[in-house]
C-alpha cells in the first residue's frame, strides 16, 4: 500500500503534468491503433483464466484409450482430482490415480505445478508402499504410453507461455456454429517439447476447442480437440471427450470422462506425499 | 508357519476387528473391491549346486497367489484391506509359505491418519540396498534382493501438519526372517536353522517395538529422520552344531537402538540420494552404514520416447563381526535403467555391485512388460561373479539364476 501512496503522490509533484501527458498520449495511442496482437493474446488467455477461477477443486474419472496405426487400441481408466491454488504466480495441484489396468491399479501421480520453475512430481507405488519424488524435467515425455505428454495434461497457467492473437474465424467442426480467437502461444517454461502451439478459444465461452502442437523442429505434431462440453456450477465449462492425434505417428488418445464434480471439499493435506498411500 | 505365533494372534485380532468395523460400515459405501493376482514363475540355475545335501535342481517352478480384498466407506477415508499371500514352490519347503500381507484398517481424518493391524512401511530412496527400512521383516525366501516383505501387525498414527509429518509405531509381535531350507539353493553356506531362534529379550517375539519418523519437504528436498527400538530385523548367524555333530547357524535377533536419515534432493534430471544410519545392541561396537548416489536420466534418449538413467551408488557399512553379517562394507553400485514410456510399460533396470577389497561382483538384472490387459511378463536374475571361497556370499557362488514369472491380474 505505501508504495502506491508514493506513486500516487509523485503524480502530484511537479512533473505531474508532464506525466500526465504521457499518460494520455499512451492511452489515446492504443485506443487508436488498436492493441498489438501480443496483449490481444495475453487478454484471451487471462479472460479463459479469469472465467475459471474460483472452482475449488474438482474430481473426475476417465477412460483413456490408446489406439496405434494399426487401430489397436488399449484401455486405461483413472480419477484425476485437482485443487486450485488461485494465486496467479502458483499453480494448481493435480493426483492421478490408475484404477486400470489391474497391475498399476492404485499406482498415483502427484503435481504441484509451477509457472516457469520446474515442477514438484511424486509417484506412488502401492505394492511396495513407496512414494518416489520424480524428476519433473521430462515434461515432453509421454504420459502412460499415450500421446499426452505431461505438459499437456498439467494444469495450464497464463504465465507459462507468451501470446499472439493471429485471427478470428469459425471454430470449425469440433463446435460448428462458433466463432474462435485464434491465438498463438509459446512455452516459456524450460523442457517444452514445442516451439509453438496454436489454439482455438470459442469466442462465446472462452473455452478451448482445439490446439495444434508443433514440434522442436517447428513442424505439426499433434492435435487436441474438446468436445462434448458441459457447464457445472453455472460457470465452469468442461469438455468430457478430448482426442489427441499424433500426425507424425498415426497414433491417437481419446479421454472420455464419465464423471466431473466440483467442491467436493478436497483441502491440501490430500494432495501431501504422506497421505498417497491413502489411495490403496 | 508354526513358529509364526505373533503372526496367528494378529491374525485374530485383527479378523474380529475387520468383521466388527465391516457389520458398522454404511451399506451405502464406496464399497468392496476385490482384485489380486495369480503367478506362475520358475527359476533357472544354470550351474550344479555347491553342497551336497542341496537338491540338484536346475529348473524350480512355483506359484503364487495373492487376492486383495478392499472396503472403502466415508468418501475413502475408511477402508479395510485384507491380503493374504500363498506361495507353493516345488523344491523348498521353507518357500512354499503363508502370510498376511495386509489386514487393516485405515482412516484419514483431516490432518492426521492411521493405520490399524497388519500392514507394510516403506522408507528410504536408494536402489541398491533398502538400508534404513525397518518396519517390516524380509521375505528373504521370496528373493535374495530382500524386496519382498512380510506383513508387520501395527498401530500406525500420522500427523500432518505444515511442518512436516511425524509418524509414530507401535509394533507389537516380532516377525522371524524366512531362509531358503537345507536342501534349496540359496540356502548359502551352512544351514540356517529355522525353528528355535534366541531372543535377547525376555518377551522374545513378543517383544513391543517402537518407531518414530519425521519427514517432510522443502522445496527439492524430500527427507526422513527416524528412531527404531526393538529387535533388529536382522539376525545374527551364530555357528554351533546339531545333535548329529553337524554345523548349523542359530538365529540370534537382538535388541536394538537405530537412528536413520534418508534424503534425497531433486533437480532437473538429477536425484541425489543418501540413506545413513547408526545402530546400537548387538554384542559388537555402535556402527555407521550408508549408501547415497546419484540418478541421471536422459529424457527422450535416443530420438525416442525411451528414458535412460544412469545409476551410482556407494555403500558403506562399519559393522564389526559381532553383528549380523553383510557383504556391503565397501561396495560400489553402477546401474541402469531404461524405460521405453510404451503402452507396455517395458522397463528394464540391470546393475552390479562391485565390492572394492574383494573384487566381487553380483550382477542383477530386471525387466517387466505388459502382455496384455491381465497379463505381466517379469524376468529377474543374479549372477554371483568372483566369489571369494572366505567370503560371506561363498554359499551363493553356484547359485546364479533367471527367474521368469508369468502374472496374470484379476
Amino acid at each position: 500500500m505505501p508504495m502506491h501512496r508514493k506513486l500516487f503522490l509523485k503524480l502530484e509533484s511537479s512533473k505531474s503534468l508532464f506525466v500526465l501527458a504521457l499518460v494520455i498520449f499512451a492511452a489515446a495511442s492504443t485506443s487508436a491503433f488498436g492493441e498489438t496482437p501480443e496483449e490481444k493474446g495475453l487478454a484471451i488467455a487471462e479472460e479463459v483464466d479469469r472465467r475459471d477461477l474460483g472452482f475449488g477443486d474438482s474430481y473426475s474419472t476417465l477412460e483413456m484409450v490408446l489406439t496405434n496405426k494399426q487401430g489397436q487400441s488399449s484401455t486405461r481408466e483413472l480419477r484425476i482430482q485437482t485443487l486450485e491454488v488461485p494465486e496467479r504466480e502458483l499453480g494448481d495441484k493435480s493426483l492421478v490415480t490408475f484404477d486400470h489396468p489391474r497391475d498399476i491399479e492404485g499406482t498415483a501421480f502427484l503435481s504441484f505445478t509451477k509457472i516457469l520453475d520446474p515442477d514438484d512430481q511424486w509417484l506412488y507405488l502401492p505394492a511396495l508402499k513407496r512414494v518416489k519424488r520424480i524428476s519433473s524435467a521430462n515434461k515432453s515425455g509421454p504420459f502412460v504410453g499415450s500421446e499426452f505428454a505431461y505438459e499437456d495434461l498439467l494444469s495450464q497457467e497464463v504465465d507459462k507461455y507468451s501470446y499472439r492473437w493471429l485471427r478470428d474465424e469459425p471454430c470449425g467442426d469440433a463446435a460448428a456454429g462458433l466463432n474462435c480467437f485464434v491465438v498463438e502461444r509459446f512455452p516459456l517454461y524450460e523442457n517444452s517439447g514445442y516451439v509453438r502451439q496454436v489454439t482455438w478459444i470459442d469466442q462465446q465461452e472462452y473455452r478451448p476447442i482445439r490446439i495444434d502442437f508443433y514440434d522442436r523442429k517447428d513442424s505439426l505434431l499433434k492435435t487436441l480437440t474438446f468436445s462434448r462440453y458441459n457447464q457445472y456450477l453455472d460457470q465452469y465449462w468442461r469438455a468430457d471427450e478430448q482426442y489427441m492425434v499424433n500426425h507424425q505417428t498415426g497414433k491417437s488418445t481419446r479421454l472420455t470422462f464419465d464423471e466431473w464434480e466440483f467442491r467436493v471439499g478436497v483441502n491440501e493435506r490430500d494432495f501431501n506425499p504422506n497421505r498417497l498411500k491413502r489411495l490403496r | 508357519m508354526l513358529q509364526n505365533r505373533p503372526l496367528q494372534a494378529a491374525t485374530f485380532a485383527a479378523c474380529s476387528l475387520l468383521f466388527a468395523l465391516a457389520a458398522a460400515a454404511p451399506v451405502s459405501a464406496q464399497g468392496f473391491d476385490f482384485s489380486g493376482f495369480v503367478a506362475g514363475e520358475t527359476r533357472i540355475f544354470p550351474e550344479e549346486a555347491q553342497f551336497p545335501e542341496q537338491r540338484n535342481s536346475h529348473i524350480s517352478p512355483s506359484l503364487v497367489l495373492q487376492p486383495e480384498f478392499r472396503y472403502r466407506w466415508n468418501r475413502r477415508n475408511d477402508r479395510l484391506s485384507f491380503i493374504p499371500f500363498l506361495r507353493l514352490d516345488a523344491h523348498d519347503e521353507n518357500r512354499t509359505h503363508f502370510d498376511i500381507r495386509e489386514l487393516s484398517w485405515y482412516h484419514a481424518g483431516d490432518d492426521w491418519d492411521t493405520v490399524l493391524g497388519i500392514s507394510k512401511v516403506f522408507w528410504g530412496v536408494a536402489e541398491s540396498r533398502h538400508l534404513v527400512d525397518i518396519i517390516n521383516q524380509t521375505d528373504l525366501v521370496e528373493s535374495p534382493d530382500q524386496e519382498d516383505k512380510l506383513g508387520q501387525p501395527m498401530a500406525n498414527l500420522n500427523l500432518l501438519r505444515d511442518w512436516g509429518t511425524l509418524s509414530f509405531f507401535v509394533l507389537p509381535g516380532f516377525r522371524e526372517r524366512t531362509f531358503p531350507d537345507d536342501d534349496a539353493r540359496l540356502r548359502g553356506a551352512l544351514p540356517i536353522d529355522d525353528d528355535d531362534p534366541s531372543y535377547e529379550s525376555s518377551a522374545e517375539e513378543w517383544h513391543v517395538d517402537f518407531a518414530l519418523r519425521y519427514s517432510h519437504t522443502i522445496g527439492d528436498w524430500d527427507f526422513g529422520l527416524a528412531h527404531f527400538y526393538g529387535t533388529s530385523r536382522e539376525p545374527r548367524l551364530v555357528p554351533g552344531v546339531d545333535a548329529d555333530g553337524n554345523p548349523f547357524l542359530r538365529q540370534r535377533y537382538d535388541l536394538i537402538h537405530q537412528t536413520s536419515l534418508d534424503a534425497q534432493y531433486t533437480t532437473g534430471p538429477w536425484l541425489l540420494k543418501l540413506e545413513a544410519l547408526t545402530r546400537d545392541g548387538h554384542d559388537g561396537d555402535r556402527f555407521f552404514a550408508a549408501v547415497g548416489g546419484f540418478e541421471y536420466t536422459f529424457f527422450g534418449a535416443f530420438e525416442s520416447n525411451a528414458d535412460l538413467g544412469l545409476l551410482a551408488e556407494y555403500l558403506h557399512d562399519g559393522r564389526d563381526n559381532r553383528t549380523p553379517a553383510t557383504p556391503f562394507e565397501d561396495d560400489i553400485f553402477l546401474g541402469t535403467r531404461l524405460a521405453l514410456n510404451d503402452v507396455e510399460d517395458t522397463e528394464l533396470l540391470a546393475g552390479v555391485i562391485l565390492d572394492l577389497d574383494q573384487e566381487e561382483r553380483i550382477f542383477s538384472v530386471e525387466f517387466e512388460r505388459r502382455l496384455s490387459d491381465n497379463l505381466n511378463l517379469e524376468i529377474e536374475g543374479q549372477l554371483f561373479d568372483n566369489i571369494d571361497s572366505n567370503d560371506l556370499l561363498s554359499g551363493f557362488e553356484d547359485d546364479s539364476f533367471l527367474e521368469v514369472r508369468l502374472s496374470w491380474f484379476f
